[in-house]
């Protein structure tokens, strides 16, 4: 499996989801699509939302996000890779990549322990101050996982948000499942530590 | 267990993906360790706040529209549930959770694999049989006492009606051979059986969403009751539910 590719195809689905998407072929398209939008199409927020947090910009999210059910719609018969909720946030995260780093795969940090641990407010007081003025508790958390870094913020989204378990986050970001649970620790720590000096900064002022 | 390995797998704990023999691992741990169960409970508060606050987007109407229009143009409508089921097969499921060959600290264990069979198996059964409800009322306060003597724990039943989610009554069925309170609620045309089978001693586990044989499963554990949620609602209305519940019993 690539991990730089842009559709893993590697995994093993629930045998249902690979009966639907792999049908015999001979029927007309419109079965096809018909079951790409039912099975796909449920996936539709989770996926914007997916998109929202890795590039941070909402025209960004549409154009990926519509790349993205293009691309699967065009892979869905050869569909052999994880249930379909899962294979779908592995091409979108794909997608969005390749549109942050000009079609370059990011350079990750090969083991999360090496990544140091930036204060994520070091530089934003005044969007502390911006956040408790509007005492908007979900746009502020929006905030603070927005700032966190990419790799740290995709296991939040997937596992908080689009709530997968960490096998399926370990397929869509192609890592084993001891990778997954280190980098939440430490991704949570960093958003506990950002949290907490936020309401720090309320109290104080 | 030291520190540094509990600071990792207390996530695991958190999300509910720890098997057994590591969760009381943890939990001693975090029992003798003044730190990592402050650490423990800032995370669990953290994730409630997450959970709590409305973080996911929707996808906006022209996104939907410009993806529909590029599919190509088949009959409208969806493709039935049945067309789903019959395509199903467990033994297949099983064999393909096998194959995918996970590491096996942090799976959750077999067993929860085959209760969540089972669930569903129930869940089905509920709506093919006229065993859908024993005691039939959308109050509340007529369900929970039904249950006294027939369950050695009183259930939590919350009426749901004000946000969208319609009691309808309860039943008593069985899940892993032992007695299982159901509450059954409504939501437009579907059912959602709301399984709650006592677990005496087992640690808070929050939610994890699952999905079976084109059923959706939101399954958390509190106050020592398994709390299983299945439906074939879609997962963010089931999720909805859930959280409404959780919000609910702790008022």
């Amino acid at each position: 499996m690539s991990v730089g590719g842009v559709e893993p195809y590697a995994f093993r689905a629930p045998e249902h989801e690979r009966v639907m998407a792999g049908s015999p072929s001979g029927k007309h398209d419109g079965g096809k699509a018909e079951r790409f939008k039912a099975l796909a199409l449920p996936h539709l927020d989770d996926a914007y939302t997916l998109a929202r947090f890795l590039l941070r910009n909402a025209s960004d999210a549409d154009d990926a996000v519509q790349e993205c059910f293009l691309r699967a719609f065009r892979h869905f018969d050869s569909q052999r890779g994880p249930a379909v909720k899962p294979w779908l946030m592995a091409i979108l995260r794909n997608v969005c990549r390749a549109a942050r780093s000009g079609n370059r795969p990011l350079a990750l940090a090969e083991d999360s322990s090496e990544v140091e641990v930036k204060p994520l407010w070091r530089d934003a007081d005044s969007t502390a101050e911006e956040l408790l003025v509007r005492q908007d508790n979900s746009d502020a958390m929006r905030r603070l996982i927005e700032q966190l870094p990419d790799e740290f913020r995709e296991v939040i989204v997937l596992r908080e948000i689009n709530d997968l378990s960490y096998r399926d986050i370990a397929t869509v970001i192609d890592t084993p499942i001891g990778t997954v649970m280190s980098r939440l620790a430490r991704a949570r720590t960093m958003l506990r530590d950002a949290w907490i000096a936020v309401e720090g900064k309320g109290r104080s002022t | 267990m030291n520190c540094d390995e509990a600071n990792i797998l207390m996530h695991a704990l958190i999300d509910g993906e720890l098997d057994a023999g590591n969760a009381r691992a943890v939990e001693a741990h975090v029992g003798s360790c003044v730190t990592c169960a402050k650490q423990m409970r800032d995370f669990r508060d953290m994730r409630r706040a997450m959970g709590a606050a409305s973080l996911r987007y929707r996808a906006p109407e022209h996104l939907r529209r410009r993806i529909e229009e590029k599919l190509p143009a088949g009959r409208t409508g969806h493709a039935s549930r049945r067309a789903v089921l019959q395509g199903f097969s467990v033994g297949a499921v099983a064999t393909a959770l096998a194959a995918s060959g996970v590491v096996a600290i942090v799976m959750r264990n077999d067993d929860q694999r085959r209760i969540l069979g089972e669930v569903v198996s129930a869940h089905l059964r509920s709506l093919q049989g006229q065993h859908l409800i024993d005691v039939q009322s959308s109050d509340q306060h007529t369900i929970k006492p039904w249950f006294n003597g027939r369950l050695d724990v009183a259930p939590p039943v919350v009426d749901l009606t004000a946000q969208g989610f319609t009691l309808i009554g309860g039943r008593l069925d069985y899940l892993d051979a032992k007695p299982a309170a159901v509450i059954v609620y409504r939501r437009r045309v579907h059912v959602i059986n709301l399984f709650c089978s006592p677990s005496p001693g087992e640690a808070d586990r929050g939610a994890v969403m699952e999905s079976l044989q084109g059923y959706n499963v939101r399954h958390w554990i509190e106050n020592g009751l398994d709390l299983w949620a299945v439906s074939d609602l879609n997962a963010d209305e089931l999720k909805e539910f859930g959280q409404k519940f959780e919000a609910a019993t702790r008022k």
